[in-house]
C-alpha cells in the first residue's frame, strides 16, 4: 500500500496518455515503477484489486486488434473497473457516424477512461479533445502505440536491469509502424541508443531527426546490439509495390539465428506481434526462449496497461 | 453619383509606377479622373463629397486569383453575399472564383447561372472560371471557345490535375489558337496518394502519409515541356516549393512564357504550424519546410512568381472536425490576404510596392482584365488601408460563412478601413 499512496500524491498527472511524445523522462519512469509493482500481482493467484472500483472504461476499437484489446480488457477488470469492449471495426462509422459523434455519445454515459485504438492518426488527440473522461491511446494510425513500447521498455529492464547505454536495434516496415516510433521516443528518452533497419521503401523520410541512426544492411545495424526489436510486415506490403518479394525481403531483414551473431552475445530479441514466421523472424528463433522476449512482452504488457488505467484515471 | 475627392492620402499604384502623396478624383460615372500629387482640389465642383484620408494608403483593388464561392451546391459553406463582404472588408474588388462547384462549371448554361446570381447578389466584380476538363476529371476538355464568349477568364480544374499527357498537349495546342487562359494545379496523383501533408519529419512524427515536393515539380516539368512546342496562356496556380522554383527559373530563362502564383499561407506559414492535427492548415499543397517559404519569398521578390492569392477555401466545421487524414483541405483567407501579405512587408521579407503588384496590376494582365490599376479613366476600385493598425485575428470576427481560417489569434498589422467599387464606397471602418 506504500507505493500506491506515494504515487497518487504525485500532482499535476495529465490527464490522457496520447503517446510518449508528450511524456516527461519522469512520467515515463512512474508508470514504469507503478507497473512493477504488478508484476507479481498478475502471477498471484488472487489478481483482483478495487483501485478503479466503481469506474467505468470503455475500448473503442476501430481495428481488429487481439492482444492489445484483451490485455486492456484484463488490466481494467484486474484493477476492479467495469470494462466495456466495443468493437467498432464494423460499427457506427460504417453507418456514416463521425468520430466526434461517437465519442459525443459515449460521453454521455460517464465513462472514466476511454481506451481508443484508430486507423488514422491523431484519432485520439481529436476525442481527447471532445470527452470529460481520461483517454489513453491503443494505437493511431502510424503514429504513436505508446503503451506498447512501456511494456518494451519494462520487459527489457526486467532482463537488463536498465535501459540507459544500451543499444536497440528496431528492425523491419519502419514507415508504417507506430510500435516504431514510440519506441524510438522512448528509448531515446531512456537513454538508450537506438538503430532502425528497414529497406529504403520502408523508411520514413527524415528519421535521424527523431535521434536514431538510419541502417539498410542488418549487419551493420546489428553491431554490437543488446536488443532487437523485429517489426511486423504486413501482407500487402510484400507485392511489388514497397518490395519485390517476401522471399527477398527475408533474404536481407529477415532475422536469422546468423544475422542475430552480428548483435552482441547476449542479445535479446523482441516482438509486438503478431509474427509472420519465415518473413520477418525465423521460426525457430522465435520461440527460443533463451534469447526471445516475446512471451513477457505479453506478460507485462498487463502490468504496464494497469499502470497506465490507475495512473491516468482522475 | 457625385463627384469625389480623395485628400491627403499616399498612393501607390504598380501599373503607373506612383507612390506619392496626393488625391483621386472620382469623376460622376465612377471613374478616375485624376490621381497623383498633381490634382488640384480646385479642379473639382463645390459639390463634391470630400473624403480625408488622413495619410492612409491607397491601391487599386485587389484581385484574388483564386477564390471559392459555394453557389451553387455548397451554399452552407460560402454564398455570394458573404463571399463578396468578407472580400471587401479585405479589400478585395475583384475575384477570380474557382468552377469546382455541385454541379461544376462546365457548360454554358452554368457560366449563365453563376453571372446572374453574381450579379444579384454579390457586390464586387466576378470573374468566373470553367473548368478545364468536364466534371474536372482530367478526361475530355470542355468548350473553351464557348465558354470565352458567355465571359469565362480561365480555364482551371482547381485543386486537380489533368494527368493524361496527351490530353493536357492538345488542350494546350488547342487553346493557343482561342487565346484562353489555362490555370494548372500542379501535382501527380500516383506520387500524392493518400497524402495529407508535405514528406519529412513533421508526416514522420505525426505519422501521417506525405507528398514530396517532386510531385509538383514533375507536372510543371511536364507542361513546361508541353508549352516549349504549343505555347498558350498557361498559369501554375500556386506553386509551394524550392525545387518548383528552380524548375521555373530555368524554363524563363529559356523564354518559355507562362505566369505562376503563390499562396499567402505558403508564403507565411510553414508545416510546423500544423502542431498536434490543427486540420484548418490541411492544405493543397501543402505548406512545407521553413527552406522552401522562404524560397518562395525570394521568388516574389525576384519576378519568378507574378501573384499572391488567398486560395480561399471555407469549409464547414463538420468537414474539419475530422482526423487529419479524413478532414477536408482548405482554409478561408480572402479577408485577411491583404492584412498577411503586409507582414511581409512589416517583418522585412519584400517591398511593399512588390506586394501590391503581386496583388493589383500583375493578376490583372494574366487574365486581360482592365483592373488593378488606378489610371486616368480606369475604374474607380480602390481599396484604403492603415499600415501600422495593429490587430488579432478571430475567426468570429471575419465575415465568411465559414471560419476556418488558418491564421487564428494570429496579430496582424495593418487593416484596410475603406473599400470603393467603381466610386462607391462598399466597406468602411
Amino acid at each position: 500500500m506504500a507505493t500506491e499512496k506515494k504515487v497518487s500524491a504525485i500532482k499535476n498527472s495529465p490527464r490522457h496518455l496520447l503517446g510518449i511524445q508528450n511524456l516527461s523522462v519522469q512520467e515515463a519512469k512512474k508508470i514504469l515503477i507503478e507497473a512493477k509493482s504488478f508484476i507479481k500481482l498478475n502471477r498471484s493467484s488472487s489478481k483482483k484489486l478495487d483501485v478503479l472500483r466503481g469506474k467505468t472504461q470503455i475500448n473503442l476499437f476501430f481495428e481488429p486488434s487481439t492482444r492489445t484489446q484483451s490485455s486492456f480488457d484484463l488490466a481494467g477488470k484486474r484493477l476492479g473497473a467495469d470494462v466495456m469492449t466495443m468493437n467498432m471495426v464494423n460499427s457506427a462509422l460504417k453507418k456514416g457516424e463521425t468520430l466526434i459523434d461517437t465519442a459525443m455519445t459515449l460521453n454521455a454515459m460517464h465513462p472514466d477512461l476511454i481506451v481508443i485504438r484508430h486507423q488514422d492518426s491523431g484519432a485520439p488527440n481529436l476525442l481527447s479533445q471532445k470527452v470529460n473522461c481520461t483517454v489513453i491511446n491503443a494505437g493511431d494510425g502510424r503514429r504513436e502505440h505508446p503503451t506498447q513500447a512501456l511494456l518494451d521498455a519494462l520487459t527489457i529492464i526486467n532482463r537488463k536491469g536498465n535501459i540507459e547505454g544500451l543499444k536497440i536495434a528496431i528492425c523491419g516496415d519502419i514507415l508504417h509502424s507506430r510500435v516504431a516510433r514510440s519506441n524510438i521516443y522512448l528509448m531515446n528518452m531512456l537513454g538508450a541508443e537506438v538503430n532502425v533497419i528497414a529497406p529504403k521503401t520502408l523508411m520514413p523520410t527524415d528519421i535521424e531527426k527523431l535521434g536514431v541512426k538510419s541502417f539498410t544492411d542488418m549487419k551493420k545495424g546489428l553491431d554490437g546490439c543488446d536488443i532487437v526489436m523485429m517489426l511486423r510486415l504486413q501482407n500487402e506490403r510484400m507485392q511489388g509495390s514497397f518490395l519485390p518479394s517476401k522471399r527477398e525481403y527475408y533474404e536481407f531483414f529477415g532475422l536469422t539465428p546468423e544475422k542475430l551473431k552480428y548483435a552482441k552475445k547476449d542479445a535479446l530479441l523482441m516482438h509486438p506481434g503478431p509474427m509472420n514466421r519465415g518473413v520477418e523472424i525465423d521460426t525457430k528463433l522465435a520461440d527460443d526462449i533463451n534469447v526471445s522476449l516475446v512471451k513477457e512482452q505479453v506478460e507485462l504488457g498487463v502490468a504496464v496497461r494497469m499502470a497506465c488505467l490507475k495512473l491516468y484515471c482522475k | 453619383m457625385k463627384e469625389k475627392i480623395l485628400t491627403n492620402v499616399r498612393i501607390i499604384d504598380p501599373s503607373q509606377k506612383m507612390d506619392e502623396i496626393g488625391n483621386i478624383i472620382i469623376d460622376d460615372k465612377g471613374k478616375i479622373k485624376s490621381i497623383g500629387k498633381n490634382t488640384k482640389i480646385s479642379d473639382v465642383s463645390k459639390s463634391v463629397e470630400k473624403i480625408d484620408l488622413k495619410g492612409n494608403i491607397a491601391i487599386p483593388g485587389i484581385i484574388d486569383m483564386k477564390a471559392f464561392v459555394g453557389e451553387p451546391g455548397y451554399e452552407y459553406k460560402e454564398n455570394f453575399r458573404t463571399l463578396s463582404q468578407a472580400a471587401l472588408a479585405g479589400g478585395v474588388t475583384s475575384i477570380v472564383t474557382m468552377p469546382n462547384t455541385k454541379p461544376i462549371i462546365d457548360n454554358v448554361s452554368m457560366v449563365d447561372f453563376i453571372i446572374r446570381r453574381g450579379r444579384d447578389k454579390a457586390k464586387v466584380n466576378l470573374f468566373p472560371c470553367a473548368s478545364i476538363t468536364r466534371q474536372a476529371d482530367g478526361s475530355q476538355m470542355t468548350e473553351f471557345g464557348l465558354l470565352k464568349a458567355r465571359g469565362i477568364v480561365g480555364f482551371s480544374d482547381v485543386n486537380k490535375t489533368v494527368q493524361n499527357t496527351e490530353l493536357m498537349s492538345r488542350i494546350m495546342n488547342y487553346a493557343s489558337d482561342l487565346d484562353v487562359l489555362i490555370m494548372q494545379h500542379a501535382e501527380d496523383y500516383e506520387l500524392s496518394k493518400n497524402s495529407c501533408i508535405n514528406e519529412g519529419e513533421v508526416a514522420t512524427r505525426l505519422g501521417l502519409h506525405g507528398v514530396s515536393d517532386i510531385a509538383e515539380k514533375i507536372i510543371i516539368e511536364r507542361d513546361l515541356s508541353l508549352l516549349s512546342e504549343f505555347p498558350c496562356r498557361y498559369h501554375i496556380n500556386q506553386i509551394s516549393s524550392k525545387n518548383s522554383l528552380n524548375v521555373i527559373k530555368k524554363n524563363k530563362s529559356n523564354g518559355i512564357k507562362f505566369s505562376t502564383g503563390v499562396s499567402i499561407n505558403n508564403l507565411s506559414l510553414n508545416q510546423n504550424d500544423i502542431g498536434e492535427f490543427r486540420t484548418f492548415l490541411k492544405l493543397s499543397p501543402p505548406l512545407r519546410s521553413e527552406e522552401d517559404r522562404l524560397a518562395l519569398i525570394d521568388g516574389v521578390k525576384s519576378d519568378l512568381i507574378d501573384v499572391i492569392v488567398s486560395d480561399h477555401i471555407p469549409e464547414d466545421e463538420e468537414s474539419k472536425r475530422l482526423p487529419f487524414a479524413q478532414s477536408a483541405t482548405g482554409s478561408i483567407g480572402i479577408e485577411t490576404l491583404l492584412s498577411l501579405a503586409l507582414e511581409l512587408y512589416h517583418n522585412d521579407s519584400l517591398p511593399l510596392e512588390k506586394i501590391i503588384k503581386c496583388l493589383t496590376i500583375n493578376p490583372a494582365k494574366i487574365l486581360k482584365i482592365d483592373k488593378g490599376t488606378l489610371k486616368k479613366g480606369a475604374d474607380a476600385d480602390i481599396c484604403v488601408f492603415d499600415l501600422e493598425k495593429p490587430w488579432v485575428v478571430k475567426a468570429e470576427n471575419l465575415k465568411s460563412k465559414s471560419k476556418n481560417t488558418a491564421i487564428e489569434n494570429r496579430k496582424l498589422q495593418g487593416k484596410v478601413k475603406l473599400t470603393l467599387l467603381k466610386g462607391e464606397i462598399v466597406f468602411s471602418i
